[in-house]
């Protein structure tokens, strides 16, 4: 009874055991390992695999921006990791959108400057994530403005010099003999003239365009901006003026990202037009400084009459004209300083036009300039 | 504070920071939709402008409440503190700001024979200075920038000139036609209403400039053209 009593407790602590080891074996199989593979990818593995994905994407958690791949950080800015969307996108319609229960997609303008246009989409992930994500459609609304602008003022500035030259070569081919010679000779002089315009108008034109289509393409080789200027004042001076021109640059280099050969452009054309239209008697500053935030400022000042301050915000609109019969007396297209503000803007930089009447115009230009490679997460 | 406080503290300001960017957003856009109802004269798009303000004032008033909520719960110190006052503030100039579109935009309907008003064409440009000052700003609130939140400030000598211009314009061109001197008038109030809207601005730079530094910015503006 006894040894029978033992056999029984054995076998009951045996069959408790076994019973107890499938409990202790079950519980770990099949669903935990997917789970935390699933745990991996929702943030870490996210980051990388947006982080390149050549157009600018965000993950927002409930309305808080968590990540940011990097062309959204470039588009947006850094500081936005860790806000508000809204922060981020403040348009009534971004707004909107970020507001809405399901996904969506909306037109965002100004999201970066002025005139830029954003598509924007946003998807649910997961529930509580929301990937955000943004084409550029600025190039597009781009393109059929300029054409239309183009047109119109293009065939307007073209049609003037045409104009002229057809009327004084009709003279000389009609009257032939009967017009003097010293008439003749002024006649073939103005249509010489105004062909030389026409060419001048066509390559400006040319160059703008040029700019143009490549806007949205930043420059990425880096330069000297300092040497750059000098060359390019001297140039734009030309042999005649150089006695006017006045270059002050600091000693160590300014380096920039940029296209040299459009930069140089700017140069020549800002100093040319401030030694036009500045006090022919008076120097002509170019400098060139290291200013706040990292940025290289250069500075073009004439000691001319000034340029009166309604015509300021005009001034680089194509073929505006503070006084038309003087600008083109000078040779001038209209188009220079619209060339200008397109490179600047290509370069990430900012262009500004101050001038007192009297004492004369400054144009300041500030562009970003390079570190020693300062890149990387925040 | 408690980390359990700090973590409610932070989710406070990312909300009270979210809508301060909405309303600044929607400022923006009524100073753009004012100036393209004034310039197209579209007395639609003036009314929309005039209506979507109520939203502005909706959302100021939940800043009031939630900042209100904030200190009076959290009690946040030195530069937290800093950061709800400065959004109390910005907000409530911010509404003002909207509040200058909505007036443009009620002076849409009252302009007549726009076609020979010269300084027609003026008075955009001073818009865009002045709506660039107000984009500018609420980057530099979003971005914490007193650096940029300065140079906003310099660009107001840029809009009180422009105002000045307009106005002498306008007063020779009541002289010179007396019968256009009522929609004359209403263009002076827009013009003045957009100066207003730059000295606003310029406010909200200072505040940005208070909470990311604790300082108000120096008087630069005259000698740094």
């Amino acid at each position: 009874m006894l040894v029978a009593g033992t056999d029984f407790w054995i076998a009951i602590a045996v069959v408790a055991i076994w019973i107890g080891s499938i409990f202790l074996f079950t519980p770990p199989p099949p669903s935990a390992p997917a789970q935390v593979e699933g745990m991996q990818l929702t943030r870490d593995g996210m980051r990388e695999l947006i982080e390149h994905s050549g157009m600018p994407l965000l993950l927002l958690d409930g309305s808080r921006i968590v990540i940011a791949n990097v062309e959204a950080r470039e588009v947006l800015g850094r500081h936005i990791l860790g806000q508000d969307a809204r922060v981020a996108f403040r348009h009534p319609a971004a707004v909107d959108l970020l507001g809405r229960d399901k996904g969506g997609s909306v037109t965002v303008q100004g999201l970066t400057g002025p005139r830029s246009t954003w598509q924007m989409t946003r998807q649910p992930i997961d529930g509580r994530y929301w990937l955000v994500e943004l084409i550029n459609r600025t190039t597009e609304a781009d393109i059929s403005r300029a054409h239309t602008d183009f047109v119109a003022n293009a065939s307007h500035e073209l049609r003037t010099p045409l104009a002229s030259i057809i009327g004084y070569v009709e003279t000389l081919a009609e009257e032939g003999e009967n017009v003097d010679p010293d008439m003749a000779a002024k006649f073939h002089d103005t249509v010489l003239k105004e062909a030389r315009r026409l060419q001048n108008l066509v390559n400006d034109l040319m160059s703008l365009s040029r700019v143009e289509a490549e806007k949205h393409d930043q420059p990425r080789d880096k330069l000297d901006l300092g040497a750059l200027t000098e060359r390019a004042a001297r140039d734009g001076a030309g042999p005649q003026r150089l006695d006017r021109l006045v270059l002050h640059r600091p000693e160590e280099p300014i380096t920039v990202r940029g296209d040299s050969d459009q930069l140089e452009q700017v140069v020549r054309n800002l100093v040319d037009n401030a030694l036009k239209y500045g006090d022919p008697e008076a120097p002509v500053e170019v400098s060139l400084a290291h200013g706040e935030r990292d940025m290289a400022v250069l500075e073009v000042r004439d000691r001319g009459e000034g340029i009166a301050p309604e015509h300021l915000p005009h001034l680089t609109r194509r073929f505006y004209r503070t006084d038309p019969g003087r600008s083109r007396a000078a040779g001038g297209t209209g188009l220079g300083l619209a060339i200008v503000k397109h490179i600047v803007e290509r370069h990430r930089g900012r262009l500004d036009i101050a001038s007192k009447r009297g004492q004369g115009t400054i144009v300041t230009i500030r562009m970003p300039m390079v570190g020693e490679e300062v890149e990387g997460e925040s | 504070m408690t980390e359990h406080t700090v973590k409610a503290f932070d989710e406070d300001i990312t909300r009270l920071r979210g809508i301060i960017a909405e309303m600044g957003g929607l400022a923006e856009v009524a100073i753009q939709d004012a100036m393209q109802a004034l310039v197209s004269a579209d007395e639609d798009l003036a009314r929309q402008v005039v209506e979507r303000d109520v939203k502005l004032d909706k959302l100021e008033s939940e800043v009031d409440e939630l900042a209100v909520r904030v200190i009076a719960l959290r009690a946040p110190m030195a530069d937290d503190l800093r950061e709800v006052i400065a959004a109390l503030k910005i907000g409530g100039v911010v509404e003002r700001i909207g509040d200058y579109a909505k007036n443009i935009a009620k002076r849409v309907g009252r302009i007549e024979g726009r076609k020979r008003f010269e300084p027609l064409t003026l008075i955009p440009a001073m818009a865009e200075v002045a709506a660039e000052m107000v984009h500018d700003v609420l980057t530099a609130y979003a971005a914490r920038d007193p650096v940029l939140a300065r140079e906003v400030i310099q660009r107001d000598d840029k809009v009180d000139a422009f105002y000045d211009s307009i106005f002498r314009n306008l007063v020779s061109h009541m002289v010179e036609n007396p019968a256009t001197i009522s929609s004359a008038a209403q263009l002076l109030f827009i013009a003045r209403n957009l100066e207003r809207i730059g000295d606003h601005a310029t406010n909200v730079a200072e505040m940005v400039h208070y909470a990311a530094t604790g300082t108000y910015p120096p008087e630069e503006r005259d000698h740094d053209a």
